[in-house]
């Protein structure tokens, strides 16, 4: 029997960057694969180009032992039996169940024709039953759980395929679970399992090693664009398995907990929220504290509760001799008390671009060039031009358009708007996102002197090698919680990336 | 920096798109002039008729720049003005109270719409534009009911002749008013805190709360702000025809908006501007009125209203490479 999906010497350049390198994959008839890998590793790469999102530069597919040409057009998944699940599900969440999981009847076909929902309520609940799924197709999806949403998704996925297949169809499915609990994820695996168990395939793309040894019945690593090797799941450790995915052996997993330096500058306690679960932390003075985990660990949130940006359940933030309910913060109330954020998504909540870089520096300060009758724009400008200055924001230039400036001068030129108040508190999220190299230097430069000058320091990213630059104190997040700490000499790039993935296993989330 | 240099700098490449509106009424002034030179720049006419008489007009769409430039809809302004025109005939002439009382009610009025739009979209989080489409027919409703569907007339000259009829430089007070008007909106906009942040918060509701801006209060405030704009506005409406009738004046809505759009092409592109406005609704007021002394059918009016509306707006986003004009980024 030929596989049901081989992708041969497949290689992908972005610019003189080999995002894959002759790729060699297979995917059996009636197996659960595993697609692992780092960020960067080309695992993207791939799926894109199966999803017809990229095309290759050299390389072929087969699917059941049928040549396919690459990339795959849109309009012939259904024909190929190729479907795919991605993490944003694809489900529009105001419509129904069943309107949802009939998308491509009523895409499909003649415009105007009679469809009965009677009929295709009935059909919905016969496919749900078939599953073992139990979803009201009369519903809303908006209102359904997380893990209902994802399980509809794939159900969908795998019935229109099936539909012209005699029951077949091969089912991709992108990381599907990074925003579910632990404990619904169980659903799913016996939904991919029922699946593979009538026929079909399944590619499952994932961070989670636990999830992929129990689910997968083998499973392809990927590193710097190309396959380290694939293995029967049954049959290999999870040390190996990490092992394969960063490219090492790491001597030893045991790590430090507690840190004498640990002060008590700010200390979060009982944080609660959307991605997080009674999280506790403090920060020193002269402290630059990262916050890492995988995609969905929830550590990214930490710094919008604390400040304020998004409502937190439940925390309070002890900061100097103040403790602050963090349920109630008011991002005007965090900037009284000298903490400031500069927020992952620059464009959205960094700054208006097509507004100059002075209007939008000089935005917290306002009351300091207000003379009384009117702003005093030349001394907006003079100052804005001293800290583009003194920031290294080029091309200089108070009265240039933000959005005018390259990813890393904007970024600066955002710090020279925050750092220039000596915040007691600074909370970072990706600090060094779409900003170059020489930047990122100088950025880090920058948060180590604010931190150097008394700051404490948050800085919540996936950049496992930046954090190691940066941070004295790296905490790991795991399901919305804390699972790991790493201090001193274990804050380097591989320990990092090593514990993000082991905080996904409950066991380790102690 | 002065004034005119803020509005002439700091970009000289795009002189010719901030003077393009303004260029273009003072063509329309000069061809109408040659065309109609006994009637068309007469001081009856150009003077009074367009520019004071207008002057409600320019009222209304400068309460509109408000909240557009914080990002929010205000649907109800021309029902407002119908509603102040109506309480100070109504006041005045059917209870005999004091013209000055009658206006400060018909402005405590207006304020109090904007206190309930602005109630209504930043304490529920209804969206700008159906809340004020709903409070506009309400106030309409209103408004028939209190005036028993009647036109009220007789108001007391000392309005009229404080708002047509008393001229200085030849000009009625009237167009006087909304020129200090928009001096005193351009300086809040531009020379104070609270302008800035109106702009951050119409621009980036987000960036605007991240850095610390309260910005439920700036958008109920611009609510309220536009409220008692248009509240004057109907005053002088009043003032203008010494009556109020309670149907007319919504028949300002549209135009107004025309204008504020209009204008956001014009002085400072990209941005709703108070000289702008002005500038708009004169330029249109300008080519209707020329139209209408070359005896053209009505047809035509109304072609080059929204002709020049769409045409204007097109050329300054293609001069801004197509970049769309960010005319309401709320989100």
């Amino acid at each position: 029997m030929p596989p049901a999906l081989s992708l041969e010497g497949v290689s992908k350049r972005f610019g003189g960057v080999h995002a894959l390198a002759d790729v060699d994959f297979e995917v059996a008839a009636g197996e659960v694969h595993g697609l692992l890998g780092e960020n960067g590793s080309g695992k993207s790469t791939l799926i894109k180009i199966l999803a017809g999102f990229h095309e290759p530069d050299e390389g072929s597919l087969q699917i059941n032992g049928r040549p396919v040409s690459l990339p795959v057009p849109v309009s012939r998944f259904r024909e190929y039996g190729l479907s795919f699940v991605h993490q944003d599900l694809a489900l529009l969440p105001t419509l129904t169940v069943v309107e949802n999981l009939r998308t491509g009847l009523i895409a499909g076909g003649n415009g105007v024709r009679f469809i009965s929902w009677r009929a295709e309520t009935r059909r919905a609940r016969e496919i749900f039953a078939r599953y073992g799924v139990s979803i009201d197709p009369r519903a809303t999806v908006g209102d359904l759980r997380p893990v209902d949403r994802a399980l509809l998704a794939i159900v969908r996925a795998i019935e229109e395929v099936r539909a012209e297949h005699d029951g077949l169809g091969i089912l991709v499915l992108d990381e599907p679970t990074v925003f579910l609990p632990r404990a619904e994820v169980e659903h799913l695996f016996e939904l991919v399992r029922e699946i593979a168990a009538s026929g079909s395939s399944v590619l499952l793309v994932s961070h989670d090693l636990e999830e992929i040894r129990e689910v997968t019945d083998r499973v392809t690593v990927l590193r710097d664009g190309r396959v380290v090797g694939t293995s029967t799941t049954a049959t290999t450790s999870e040390a190996q398995l990490v092992e394969m995915i960063i490219g090492r052996e790491l001597l030893d997993f045991s790590v430090d907990k507690g840190d004498a330096n640990a002060g008590d500058a700010a200390r979060v306690e009982g944080l609660s929220g959307p991605g997080v679960d009674d999280v506790s932390l403090a920060v020193g003075v002269g402290e630059v504290v990262g916050l890492t985990g995988l995609a969905g660990s929830g550590f990214e949130a930490v710094p919008y509760l604390v400040f304020g940006a998004w409502p937190a359940g439940r925390g309070t933030l002890t900061i100097g001799d103040q403790t602050l309910n963090i349920a109630g913060m008011l991002p005007r109330r965090a900037l009284r008390e000298g903490i400031v954020l500069i927020p992952g998504d620059r464009q959205r909540d960094g700054a208006v671009l097509p507004l100059s870089v002075a209007d939008n520096v000089t935005l917290p300060r306002l009351p300091q060039f207000w003379s009384g009758l009117r702003l005093q724009r030349g001394s907006m400008r003079r100052e804005t031009d001293r800290l583009m200055d003194e920031y290294d924001v080029r091309p200089a230039g108070a009265t240039n358009e933000y959005g005018s400036l390259s990813g890393g001068n904007q970024q600066k030129a955002l710090l020279a708007k925050w750092l220039n108040a000596e915040p007691r508190l600074l909370l970072f999220h990706e600090p060094t996102q779409g900003v170059d190299v020489g930047a990122r230097q100088q950025i880090f430069g920058t948060i180590r002197d604010s931190a150097a000058n008394g700051a404490s320091v948050l800085c919540a990213s996936s950049d496992h090698e930046q954090l190691a630059a940066i941070c004295d104190r790296v905490l790991v997040f795991g399901r919305g919680r804390i699972a790991g700490e790493l201090t001193g000499a274990d804050v380097t790039k591989d320990r990092i990336t090593e514990r993000c993935y082991r905080a996904a296993t409950p066991a380790e989330a102690a | 920096m002065s004034v005119l240099a803020r509005i002439a700098s700091p970009d000289v490449r795009d002189w010719g798109e901030r003077l393009a509106l303004p260029f273009a009424w003072l063509v329309t002034i000069v061809v109408f002039g040659f065309l109609r030179p006994d009637t068309f720049l007469t001081s009856d006419n150009f003077f009074i008729n367009i520019l004071g008489t207008q002057a409600v007009q320019v009222a209304l769409a400068l309460a509109l720049v408000i909240p557009l430039v914080a990002g929010e809809y205000d649907i109800s302004v021309a029902a407002n003005l119908t509603l102040a025109s109506m309480i100070v005939a109504l006041l005045n002439v059917d209870h005999g109270v004091n013209i000055f009382l009658a206006i400060l009610v018909a402005l405590a009025a207006g304020a109090v719409i904007g206190i309930i739009n602005g109630g209504l979209i930043v304490g529920l989080g209804i969206n700008s534009f159906i809340t004020t489409l709903g409070t506009s027919s309400i106030i309409a409703g209103v408004v028939l009911w209190i005036s028993e569907s009647r036109t009220v007339g007789g108001i007391s000259s000392g309005l009229v002749d404080n708002v047509i009829i008393g001229k200085l430089f030849g000009i009625p007070y009237s167009f006087w008013y909304v020129l200090a008007l928009s001096v005193a909106m351009f300086y809040v906009l531009e020379y104070t805190p609270l302008g800035r942040r109106l702009l951050f918060c119409g621009r980036g509701q987000s960036v605007a709360r991240l850095s610390g801006l309260s910005v439920g209060r700036l958008r109920w405030g611009a609510m309220v702000a536009s409220g008692v704009i248009a509240a004057a506005a109907g005053v002088l409406y009043a003032g203008t025809t010494g009556s109020a009738d309670p149907a007319s004046g919504l028949n300002f809505l549209l135009p107004a908006f025309s204008a504020a759009f209009l204008g956001a092409t014009a002085l400072q592109p990209g941005r709703f501007n108070p000289f702008g406005t002005i500038v708009a609704v004169y330029f249109l007021a300008t080519g209707i009125t020329g139209l209408q002394q070359l005896g053209v059918d009505t047809y035509v009016q109304q072609l080059f209203y929204g002709g020049a509306l769409v045409l204007a707006v097109a050329l300054s986003q293609l001069a801004r490479k197509r970049q769309a004009l960010d005319f309401n980024p709320t989100d």
